[in-house]
């Protein structure tokens, strides 16, 4: 045991002695990714901060408060998960900062508490003795204690604490197991002795009393998920599954919020007839609820979006796309963070942080917006409800296969401009791969649902605020003066930009809808539903769905699809992709061709739908 | 000299030397690969064998065919 005692030549003994400090009162979270420093920041701290089960979810720290045994308030910091201290890309950057003290946006953390998994002693054990080399106070969480229970590996804990002088404390995060015993040895951590990369092997011999080989159930599946054939076939059978689900699941739902909507709209013509009357049902009541409809979609995909997260089949599908992905020029990760735009561009511009090459970095930020966020659900499915009739194409209903060709056209948009981008702006540089893929993990009932709130939260608060105010102001643009749309305020507006959108089909209502939907997309929805209330007052016509049918040629919806599929995103992804790429320069350049693009692919589904029909 | 992209999906080897430049040898390490270790491949993608999701003690890491080439075994 020699080579384990702390007091052995070459240790740093004085830091060994050194007394915790008094008012020790921030705490970091530092683990390699997916050791579940988030899910033990939530448990501490009461926080929500997104937990999924593949490496790199995390990508900016988080602060948060708890008490400590004694009751005194602490903060908690949770960092994005680092393999090593020598950060390679910016979401290991900012780790490597703020645990330096490099940081001008939050406090040095005076203690480190090292989160591992048990399971992996080995492989963590050289990253928890580089932690401990930075000479700060420490102490180490063992997480997912109870997977490795499960597993059959036994730990000698006691000489594992002795070897690294650090309180050692297994840990399972996703429930309060060890928590209570970790708070209450927080006040023991202290510096560790210094040791390097060739103590960890024989430390791991020492302390890992059996260790069985990698879990069967994770060996049995990934025999069938990865299989080079049939795992491709899985994929894509799941994403073809999710989009059915989410027009079949949402109807019944999205029948009673209609049928609320419409109710609700009755009620308010208690209301004496005239412009107040007109601004709550044809403003405030169409526009709004032409959007919160869509509530049950939303609230279906994200389910399977965090079930696919939570599950361990993300880093999978990252996999089997790899070869695609290579050949487009990409890192293999990047399709983390472009499945992550899915639900919205920007936390898909901030998860590419977790790519090495800076080159790589600027292509996904750059074709994030491409991938159909949750946003252009609303708009799509409003259309497509219009337009494509809910029939049967063998076992599958018409209108889930046309939101899928939707999805999968941004995608082969992304693969081919990425193609196009490797080739000329960001050429150079090698794609590399080397990713973590974890062992599969039931999801967490209660991580699921806080998940989905939060995105039902967010959905509603938009509904509630930016299409609230932009139903009202549009009610006014559109009911004054005169009676004509073309008369109003918002049709004089409009008709300044009618002739650039003339030549692919755009009406003047269409032209009205895309303003306001730079803001949110789904706002293009509430304005449409504001456009035709006001104009259709009189006849009290039903859905929005129902009087677009009857109002837009097909050409021209189809148009106005194929428009949004690349449509310029939203002010705030363009704000965020300014941050992110920290240039200006790559900031119009997305815009310019995203804009490009959605002009000429509308223009030339116009022009070849008016032919055809 | 055989590397780590020779093997066939159920093969295993004994890592012998990684040969790669600064970064890639650092990632390779930091994955897990270290000499003396040994590596099993588990599967690997249709087409040339790209990418190979492969198993380190209880973990499983997925890698490209020329990442697999830096990593030397027997
Ligand atoms: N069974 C079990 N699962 C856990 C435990 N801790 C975390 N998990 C799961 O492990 C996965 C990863 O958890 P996260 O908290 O997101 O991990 P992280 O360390 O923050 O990961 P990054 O942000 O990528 O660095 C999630 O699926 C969690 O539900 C545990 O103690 N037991
Ligand atoms: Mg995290």
């Amino acid at each position: 045991m020699t080579l384990l005692d702390p007091n052995d030549a070459g240790m740093n003994t004085e830091a060994e002695a050194a007394p915790v400090p008094p008012k020790a009162t921030s705490f970091a979270l530092l683990g390699p990714p997916n050791a579940g420093k988030t899910t033990l920041f939530n448990g501490l701290t009461g926080g929500r901060a997104k937990i999924g089960n593949y490496p790199g979810v995390t990508v900016e720290f988080r602060r948060g408060s708890f008490s400590l045994p004694g009751g005194e308030p602490a903060a908690l910091i949770d960092l994005p998960g680092v393999t090593g201290l020598t950060p390679r890309s910016v979401d290991a950057a900012v780790t490597a900062d703020v645990i330096h003290g490099r940081s001008t946006a939050i406090e040095a953390p005076d203690v480190l508490v090292i989160v591992i998994d048990a399971g992996q002693l080995r492989r963590h054990l050289p990253f928890a003795i580089e932690a401990l080399s930075t000479g700060r106070p420490a102490i180490v969480a063992l997480n997912m204690a109870d997977l490795a229970e499960r597993d059959g590996v036994k730990l000698d804990d006691r000489a594992l604490e002795e070897a690294l002088g650090v309180p050692v404390v297994p840990v399972t995060a996703t429930r309060a197991r060890g928590r209570q015993a970790l708070l209450e040895r927080l006040g023991e951590a202290r510096p560790g002795p210094a040791r390097t990369a060739a103590d960890a092997r024989k430390l791991a011999d020492e302390v890992i009393l059996e260790e069985p080989g990698l879990n069967t159930a994770t060996r049995r599946l990934d025999r069938i998920v990865l299989h080079p054939v049939g795992g491709v076939a899985l994929l894509l059978a799941i994403l073809f599954f999710v989009f059915q689900a989410v027009f079949a699941w949402a109807t019944p739902f999205m029948d009673g919020i209609e049928a609320g909507v419409a109710a609700l709209g009755q009620a308010a013509t208690v209301l004496p007839d005239g412009p107040v009357e007109s601004l709550v049902v044809d403003g405030i009541i169409a526009g709004v609820g032409a959007v919160v409809v869509f509530l049950p979609q939303i609230v279906i995909l994200f389910f399977f979006i965090l079930l696919l997260e939570q599950t361990g089949y993300m880093a999978r599908a990252a996999f089997l796309s790899d070869e695609l992905m290579r050949r487009a020029g990409l890192h293999g990760r990047a399709l983390i963070p472009l499945l992550s735009s899915f639900a919205c561009a920007i936390p898909g511009m901030m998860a590419a942080r977790t790519l090495e090459s800076e080159r790589d970095r600027l292509t996904t930020i750059m074709i994030a917006p491409l991938m159909t966020c949750s946003a252009r659900l609303p708009v799509y499915a409003v259309l497509i409800a219009a337009f494509i009739p809910a029939t049967e194409v063998g076992p599958f209903g018409l209108q889930g296969l046309v939101l899928f060709g939707l999805y999968l056209a941004g995608i082969v948009s992304a693969v081919i401009v990425a193609f196009i981008l490797r080739k000329t702006a960001t050429k150079g540089g090698q794609q590399t791969l080397l990713m973590e893929l974890p062992t599969y993990k039931l999801p967490q009932a209660g991580d699921l649902f806080l998940g989905l709130w939060g995105r039902v939260k967010i959905f509603l608060r938009r509904a509630g605020t930016i299409i609230f105010a932009v139903s009202i102001v549009l009610w006014f643009l559109v009911s004054y003066p005169g009676d004509t749309l073309r008369e109003s305020f918002a049709g004089r507006i409009g008709a300044l930009l009618e002739p650039i959108f003339a030549p692919i089909g755009f009406t003047l209502e269409m032209v009205i809808a895309l303003v306001p939907g730079l803001a949110a997309r789904e706002v293009a929805v509430g304005v449409l539903g504001t456009v035709y209330a006001v104009g259709n007052a009189e006849e009290n016509t039903g859905q929005l769905a129902d009087v677009l049918a009857a109002s837009w040629s097909l050409p021209a919806a189809l148009a106005f699809i194929a428009w949004f599929v690349f449509a310029p995103q939203c002010v705030s992804t363009i704000a965020v992709a300014r941050r992110e790429t920290n240039s200006l320069k790559w900031t119009v350049f997305m815009v310019a061709y995203l804009f490009a693009l959605a002009y000429l692919a509308a223009g030339a589904t116009y022009w070849i739908a008016k032919a055809l029909s | 000299m055989r590397t780590l992209s020779t093997l066939r999906p159920g093969e295993s080897g004994r890592i012998t030397a990684i040969e790669a430049q600064a970064d890639l040898s650092q990632g390779l390490a930091e994955a897990g690969f270290s000499v003396g270790d040994e590596v099993e491949v588990l599967a690997r993608g249709l087409f040339g064998g790209t990418p190979l999701s492969v198993r380190l003690g209880r973990a499983v890491v997925a890698l490209r065919r020329n990442e697999a080439e830096a990593v030397r075994i027997s």
